[in-house]
Order: structure tokens, then sequence, then C-alpha cells
């Protein structure tokens, strides 16, 4: 039984709009990572995927609000804790963040030793100048960054080895959770995957003890991750190991999702890629019962009426729809067939 | 199958150099090519490898260094402003970023009603013009009625794009530019959007040239690809052929830097 490094239960969290309108972007979500596991969130944009992960860390800001939940990072309940003592004590220790443009964050006019220097002074106050410069060479090294990188400004560096260097930076003081924000989307292919190497490397090394990484990019999500969590409007509609996720979705959601992807395989150029019709459900008002009944295919009258909770199916799988399973396999099939 | 191609678009030595003397740069190196009608193409390469360079040659936005574009198997002549916008009626692009492909001072009625008058329906009657433009908006399932009196901001990326292949489909060009067009909205857009411009190609019968660094795209849509690398084609020919049995170890290297689903992607070769 390996430990859990990270717990949420029933997270809510919202943001109010300057109108004073409440939008619910995480609904209930419960999550467990487990040490040496990577957790995959996967969704279309604006369902909540990056909320989630700010929500995660404890670390809310206007106009983003705490609502209900536990949030339990190695044992510590950090639930309803202050923002600055978030700051303090967590961020960077216990959990690091890289967000979407993290390479954009990297001031021009610093060198990055003197990042490096920020984040360590920020948490032990009494670190010397060498001390701080052997560790972040030796970190660099480890994660084959070459070490001259240090001693130099961001503009030297290209967009794939800024990114690289953020995410040294975030793992110095070794955190137990890394929650990657889409860390590779503004990136080629080969930079990106130099960055999954990396990731790989700090979960192989013990650098980080779990991860969790966010992305749009199924093929990817796939290869990086051990389970996947499939979000849709606030809420998660599936969850699976990757392999389940992808080649046997439940949701019909996720179903959609993992027939849009494109990959350079033989037997894929004549699939037809299925398109899921209309937008997701505006969330100053979700719909009630199943968030997904507006788009989905196997639309019953009742489906608009209850609400549906997230069904367990064993093997750590569940789905959040009103079908049975085997009913949910048996009309795939059957599409499958039509299409073929 | 017809059994004469005609080429639609078509260079000779197409050459682009930026700056002088020691800050000499060679965008584009001398390629030849011939994209031939109804064929749809894609130019795959990484960043900087010159692709949207040449994407802006083949549109005459920039002047060649040197080289020559042939359209339909005349010399391309745009000496003059008459002469690009009675070019640009059959050539069209869609740009990678559709925030910034808008006007932002014009409203969407007013996108729209311009590319009615390019196609030389500025005098129609308004009810004609309006007909067309709710027929265009639905063809990318977009409701006209909504968008009056809307700017392109207001919009949705997802939406944005599609707004952008309405206009494609009012402009009912020969050929249509398509610059990154899914690379910033996600996946799951993403057929939607190519799904469209399928439809569209269908629909008034132009060649679409894909010009994007997603090889999956590329082998997903196109009948040929060519591989661009620092300027010049490193490997053309159709799709299956390059992608499935890539000859240049440049092209072995780019797809094997794709994350796969059914093979095991390979971390150890960076």
């Amino acid at each position: 039984m390996s430990d859990v490094m990270l717990e949420v239960r029933e997270l809510t969290t919202k943001y109010i709009t300057r109108f004073k309108e409440d939008v619910y972007a995480v609904d209930h979500v419960s999550l467990k990572v487990e040490e040496g596991k990577s957790l995959g969130i996967a969704g279309e944009s604006g369902c909540g995927k990056s909320t989630l992960a700010l929500s995660l860390m404890g670390y809310y800001f206007p106009p983003l609000h705490y609502t209900s939940g536990e949030i339990i990072i190695d044992g510590r309940n950090i639930t309803g804790m202050n923002p600055d003592e978030v700051r303090k004590s967590i961020l960077g220790k216990e959990i690091a963040y890289i967000p979407q443009a993290a390479m954009n964050a990297l001031n021009p006019t610093q060198k990055i030793i003197n990042f490096v220097e920020d984040v360590i002074e920020a948490h032990n106050p009494y670190a010397t100048k060498s001390e701080i410069y052997a560790m972040a060479k030796g970190l660099f090294e480890v994660l084959g960054l070459p070490a001259d990188v240090l001693q130099k400004y961001p503009v030297e560096l290209s967009g794939g080895m800024k990114q690289r260097t953020v995410i040294a930076i975030s793992v110095i003081l070794s955190p137990q959770v890394l929650i990657a924000d889409e860390p590779s989307s503004a990136l080629d292919v080969t930079s990106q995957k130099m960055v999954i190497k990396m990731l790989r490397n700090l979960m192989d090394k013990g650098y980080i003890k779990a991860m969790i990484f966010i992305t749009h990019e199924l093929p990817l999500l796939y290869n990086v991750t051990d389970d996947i969590l499939v979000m849709y409007a606030g809420q998660i509609v599936e969850k699976a190991s990757a392999k389940e996720a992808v080649f046997d979705p439940l949701h019909p959601y996720s179903k959609g999702l993992m027939g849009s992807i494109i990959v350079p395989e033989e037997g894929l150029r004549n699939v037809k890629l299925t398109t899921i019709p209309g937008v997701p459900p505006n969330l100053k008002n979700p719909p009630t019962g199943c968030r997904f009944a507006e788009r989905c295919k196997f639309v019953r009258p009742e489906c608009k009426v209850v609400s549906i909770p997230l069904r367990e199916v064993g093997n750590g799988r569940a789905y959040r729809c009103i079908l049975p399973e085997e009913e949910l396999r048996t009309y795939y099939a059957r599409e499958a067939r039509t299409n073929a | 199958m017809p059994n004469e191609r005609k080429p639609c678009l078509s260079g000779t030595g197409v050459t682009k150099v930026f700056g002088l003397g020691r800050n000499k740069t060679v965008a584009v190196d001398n390629v030849d090519f011939t994209f031939y009608e109804g064929e749809i193409i894609s130019i795959v390469g990484e960043s900087g490898s010159g692709k949207t360079t040449l994407a802006k040659m083949l549109l005459g936005l920039i002047n060649t260094t040197e080289g020559e574009i042939y359209f339909q198997g005349q010399k391309r002549d745009i000496g003059s402003h008459r002469k690009k916008k009675e070019y640009w009626k059959s050539i069209q692009a869609i740009f990678q970023d559709p925030f910034s492909s808008y006007n932002t001072f014009n409203k969407i009625d007013t996108v729209l009603l311009d590319c009615i008058r390019m196609r030389g329906g500025g005098r129609l009657p308004h009810d004609q013009k309006v007909a067309m433009m709710t027929e265009a908006c639905s063809f990318v399932n977009l409701k006209f009625e909504e968008l009056t009196n809307k700017y392109p901001f207001e919009l949705s990326g997802g939406q944005q794009q599609r707004l952008m292949i309405a206009r494609i489909f009012l402009l009912k060009p020969k050929i249509l530019l398509a610059d990154e067009p899914t690379s910033m909205i996600d996946a799951c857009s993403r057929a939607t959007i190519l799904d469209m411009l399928m439809n569209l190609r269908d629909e008034i019968g132009m060649t679409p040239i894909f010009i994007t660094h997603d090889i999956g795209l590329a082998y997903y849509v196109s009948d040929s690809v060519y591989i661009m690398e620092h300027g010049r084609f490193v490997e053309s020919g159709s799709a299956d052929d390059v992608i499935l049995r890539p000859k240049e170890a440049y092209t072995k290297r780019l797809i094997n830097d794709v994350p796969k689903i059914y093979e095991e992607w390979d971390l150890s070769t960076v």
C-alpha cells in the first residue's frame, strides 16, 4: 500500500464575477494521487482544468474563492489555511506548480541563478550563495541541463530550454507533488519530448513523489500518466487508468474526446473523427441533471432532471452517466460498425 | 481520379533572404514545388523552418528575393495593388491566431459584408446579403442572428476560427492557405474545424494548403506532404509514403518525437 501524497475530498471552488455572480468552476471534485503515480486531467478549454490546479494548492485569491471540501497534502490538512501561510509553507516545498506559459515568468534582466536564489532564500534565509550554486548545479546536471545555463539571461535560451529551466527551478526544494498545467503546449515536438523526459526523470530520481499533469492533448497524456480524469463543466465525468480512458472510455463525452485524437500512425488516416456538437454549458447557471445532456447522443428524458452521481464500477474506475456500462459499450460498438 | 492534373500553384527557385551582410538569414532557400488542383497539401516543419515565410510569399504579402511563383500555369503578376486584390480573390488564408486576424473595430456583419463586396456582391439587395451571411454562418454552426452587432473579440477562439471559415465560404477562393489553423484551439474543437474545412473543400472545390507543425494533422488530412527544414524541402511525397515510410533522418526524428498511442513512444532518443 503506497502513501497517498495528495487527497482532495469534494472540493468546490467558485469564481465571483464583478456582477456578483457565482461561477462554480470546480464542483465536488475528489481525487487521490499516490506516491510514485502521475495523474492526468483532460478536458476541453474552459472545463475547469486549470482552476482545479489552482484550487488544489489551497492558494486562493479573488476572484477565486474556496467554498467547501478538504485538501490533504502528505497527511496534512491545509483546508482553510490563510494564503500567506500557504505561500510560505506549502508552495515550493509541498506542491510546485508550473503554469502554462511558465517560461514567460522569467524576468529578462535577471540571470537564471538569481531565480534559484530567490526560491531558496524565501524558504531558507540562511543559505549562502555558494551552497545555492552547488545545489542548483547538481540538480541541473542530473536533469541534463548544462550548468552554464545558470549564468545566462533568459533571452539567451530557447523556448524549450527556458521551460525546462523553470521546471528545474520549481522542483529545487523537492516538493512532494508537481502540478504541471500544459507544460509543453507552446513548444514544438522535439522540445516537448525533452520536457516530458525531464518530468519522467524527476519522478524516477525521486525529486518529486507524485505528479498531476494537465493537458488537452490526449496522446501526450496517455504516454505520461498512469490515471486519467476527464473533466467536463467543472465536474469529473470519468476516472480510469490511462489505457482504459483512451481505448475503452465509458462516458459519452470521454468517448467523443478520444475520438478526436489524431496521431501519425498507420490506419488512422481513414478513421472519421468524432466531433461533439454544441458548446459546454454556462456555469453561471448550470443545467440541472447531467451537464452533458444537451450535447449527448444517448440522452434520455430523465438525464435533464436528476443529478447524476459519479458511479464507481470497480478497479478504481468511475463515470458519471445514467446509462449502465454494458449499454454504453453496445452503443459504441454499434457506432463503430456503422462508421466502418 | 482526373487523368490530367492541373497545377494551381507552383514555384521555381523561390528564395527569401532577410537582412544583409553579416545579419543575413536565408528563411526560404531555393525551393521548387508544384501544387496540383484538388489535392490537399501539407507543409510540415518545426518553428523557424521557414514555412510561414513561404506562406506569406505564396499569398503575396511579402516579395520573393529570387525565384518565380506561377499561378495556374501563368507567371504570377502582383505588381500593383489592384492586381494583388485580384489575386486575393483566388487565394485566401486562415491564420494561427484568430484573435489577431480581425480588425477589432469592425463588427462581425462588416467582416462578412466585406467578403460579399469582394466577390462583387456589393450592390445586392440587403435581404439577399443577409441570406448569404446566414447561410455562411449556418455552414459553420454559428447563428447569424446572435452574431449581428457583436465584435469578433466577444467570441471564443473556436468560434472566431469558425467565423474565419464562414468568410472563406463567402469568398470561395481557389486556394486556401491554412497557417496552423488549429494550433490555438483544443483537440476537441480541432476535429470540428478540420471537418468543416473538409466540407468546405467539397462545397466550393478549393485546394487547401495546410501549414502546420502537427504531423498527426498532416497525415490525417493531406494527400501530399512536404517536410521543411531550414528553408528547404527535405522530403515530399504522398502522405502515406512520407509519414509511414520516411526516408530522411530529419523526417524520422520528427515523427518519432510525436506521442503515439498504438506504438511505444521512445523517450530515450532525445
